[in-house]
């Protein structure tokens, strides 16, 4: 199977007959928890993820008295893959949470100055939970986007007496920026888009950029093996690239 | 069980317009998740849930095996944006029960005989919670159960019933269980009527448990039906 | 699209009775009653009821000839992936012919880990399933493609005597193998379509009229060729 990839790439080919640039058939759904103040379902072909954001009223941080709080958890369900099982996350699951986390706080997404309630004392937790559904390689790209589209759809509870009321809300959770996360493989001198699984476990490196819709990169990480600086040029153009289209269905 | 001065049934109707024995809007669909060996989401009302079945598989490690027949494992998790206020990752005393009872309500169904010294592993998670989730998530592993074509005696159905405000009721929404004077979740093989699944936790009279518990297997055909329905939409 | 179906039927369901019919495979008594194991299609011959399964994975069957992949190399033999919840073992006395002298000779000079062979199973006990390659068909498969399909749908991609798999290798020009436990080799030339073909069988057994549309599907291929 492995030659049979390889080979199909020297000729610019892969094995669902995608072109090396172009992403796999994309499905959105979006705010359909109730439960969950945000939501979002993205599939990249048979990848399926779901995100949900929850609204939690924390004590902020102390160097950050007035500003919200972000955090991101990831989970690699069971139903996901045979080769995921009930326990805590792994170091994939970690970074990929960390990866998803770091595209929204850097590019300064959510605008974490107005989710102040009483400055010192109590702030707005926004916990982004991302769900493995079906796995079939390029997780991030589609938690990330999940993630993006169900902050989009996010609305803040009422808050009655220092009580949240659930399913009652006040309006939308205020966004500055929305950062687009592209992650590109190489194999020999191939660079890809959107791997499938297959792909994924042949890739000799990728490497994930997240960008602003101003330009800006705002994140990276560079997994699996090492790259040249030329190559690095090259995808972080063919991300920037990339994330034009992606940025389309938001 | 929480007190309300709120009523639950108004004239007759539920909160959410239901009569005593009306179940909520079902939806049911099968080979949802590629990678598994059998798929199911199941949603009652508000409450979903997604199975898979993977198996039966090698199990590792050896030791664990079992000379003349499958062992199964079941895992019940809630996704931590399920509920109201969110919960934690990972399961907790309770997904850790309902683990255990979720596997004693399909184990009878199955012939784990025909595949020794394997693993059939039962997983569900629950995406959305209002009331029931167990009762989902066995009629969604049921379903993926048959999907993964692991030979079975029946399938599996399950429901929920039990008392709010003096009157019995079928499939709690997550305030009537909250509320409620009683909520009884069941699990039966539909064709032998044999109960796999039995739980209580309320304050009602014996003959209110029995008639519950009637009015579950009675209810309960219907729940079947839509699990057939959607087995054999499947394959249109 | 409206495809019409042939009947389905779903576990726990009665098709039968033994005052009239006998229990076959994928089915079970209960008092009179012949009961389906599977959600699958009933298949009736004589006075036999059987249920082909719509799904589920391959149990290894004696003399069932199979693809496998060698997973490690032991002392004695080679471990073998065969597309089950059970491993294959191939001793060496059933892989290789001659004699061999183990202390001079490593057994990976003949089947290393990776290798894809066409074997034979000899025996399957409790979890045990012994392998041979001894039989004349069974040979090591070079290069090649490999793609699984549901074990219980081989029967639908060889096709009565071979025609339907005969028809596939004509008219995309290839060889294919194809192992009763759901693997299939390919090699040739045009192996995109063959498999598109296989496909199509695995994901419509259930269908009537699945020869037709298969055939019309390669003799497309055939016009695109021109």
């Amino acid at each position: 199977m492995k030659e049979y990839i390889l080979n199909l790439l020297e000729k610019n080919k892969r094995i669902d007959n995608r072109k090396l640039d172009e992403f796999r058939k994309i499905e959105i759904q979006k705010d359909f928890i109730q439960r969950a103040e945000g939501s979002a379902r993205v599939k990249f072909g048979n990848t399926d993820v779901i995100v949900g954001v929850k609204l939690e009223i924390n004590e902020p941080f102390p160097d950050t008295p007035d500003s919200g709080i972000l955090r991101t958890d990831a989970e690699f369900t069971p139903i996901a893959s045979e080769n995921f099982f009930p326990g805590p996350p792994n170091e994939n699951a970690i970074e990929l949470a960390r990866i998803v986390d770091r595209g929204i706080r850097e590019s300064e997404t959510i605008d974490l100055e107005k989710l102040c309630l009483e400055k010192g004392e109590k702030v707005w937790g926004v916990c982004i939970d991302i769900r493995i559904i079906n796995h079939d390689g390029n997780l991030i790209d589609a938690s990330a986007l999940a993630a993006l589209i169900a902050l989009t759809t996010t609305k803040i509870p009422k808050i009655k007496d220092d009580e949240i009321i659930r399913e009652e809300y006040s309006g939308k959770l205020p966004l500055k920026h929305k950062p687009i996360t592209i992650s590109i493989g190489k194999i020999g001198d191939k660079f890809i888009i959107d791997p499938c699984l297959q792909e994924e476990n042949l890739l000799d490196s990728i490497l994930t950029v997240s960008v602003r819709e101003d330009g800006k990169i705002c994140a990276m990480q560079k997994r699996k093996n090492s790259l040249k600086v030329e190559e690095i040029n090259k995808i972080i153009d063919l991300a920037v690239n990339k994330s034009k289209e992606l940025r389309k269905l938001i | 069980m929480m007190k309300t001065d709120e009523k639950l049934i108004i004239n007759g109707k539920r909160l959410d317009g239901r009569k005593p024995m009306d179940i909520r809007e079902i939806e049911m669909k099968v080979g949802v998740i590629p990678n598994a060996n059998g798929s199911a989401y199941v949603r009652f009302g508000k409450t979903t849930a997604f199975a898979a079945v993977y198996g039966p598989r090698e199990l590792i490690p050896k030791h664990l095996q079992e000379p003349d027949k499958a062992i199964l494992r079941c895992y019940y998790n809630m996704a931590p944006f399920s509920v109201s206020d969110r919960k934690r990752p990972g399961p907790d005393r309770r997904a850790v029960e309902i683990s255990k009872v979720t596997k004693l309500a399909i184990e009878p169904a199955l012939f784990l005989e025909e595949f020794p010294e394997t693993t059939i592993d039962v997983y569900i998670d629950i995406i959305q919670a209002d009331g029931s989730t167990r009762v989902t998530g066995i009629n969604a592993a049921s379903l993926a159960l048959a999907d993964a074509g692991i030979p079975m005696r029946d399938l599996i159905v399950a429901l929920s019933g039990g008392k709010i405000d003096d009157t019995l009721i079928i499939d709690l929404c997550g305030k009537e269980d909250n509320y409620s004077e009683a909520d009884i979740p069941i699990a039966f093989l539909p064709n032998t009527k044999e109960i796999t699944l039995l739980q209580m936790d309320g304050r009602i009279t014996p003959q209110e448990v029995k008639d519950t518990i009637r009015n579950i297997l009675k209810a309960g055909e219907q729940v079947y039906k839509k699990q057939k329905e959607a087995l054999k939409n499947r394959y249109k | 699209m409206t495809e019409k179906v042939r009947e389905i039927v779903l576990p726990g369901e009665v098709i039968g009775n033994t005052k009239t019919e006998k229990s076959g495979h994928g089915t079970f008594i209960r008092d009179q009653n012949i009961i389906s194991k599977f959600l699958g299609i009933p298949k009736r011959v004589k006075d036999y009821i059987s249920v082909i399964p719509l799904s589920g994975v391959y149990t290894p069957k004696r003399h069932d000839k199979i693809i496998g992949i060698v997973i490690s190399v032991e002392k004695s033999g080679w471990i073998i992936d065969i597309n089950s919840p059970w491993k294959g073992f191939l001793s060496l006395s059933e892989g290789v012919r001659d004699f061999i002298d183990i202390r001079k000779v490593s057994l990976k000079r003949f089947f290393d880990v990776g290798d894809i062979i066409y074997t034979e199973i000899v025996d399957v006990r409790n979890g045990d399933i012994q392998l041979s390659m001894k039989s004349p068909s069974s040979r090591k498969l070079e290069d090649g493609v490999l793609v699984k399909i549901t074990p219980s749908k081989v029967p639908r991609v060889i096709g009565k005597e071979g025609s339907m798999i005969n028809s596939i290798k004509e008219k995309t020009k290839t060889i294919i193998r194809v192992g009763q436990n759901g693997v299939i080799w390919l090699t040739g030339q045009d192996i995109e379509k063959a498999i598109d073909a296989i496909k199509m069988i695995d994901e419509k057994s259930h269908i009537f009229g699945l020869t037709d549309k298969i055939n019309i599907f390669l003799s497309d291929l055939n016009d695109e060729n021109r």
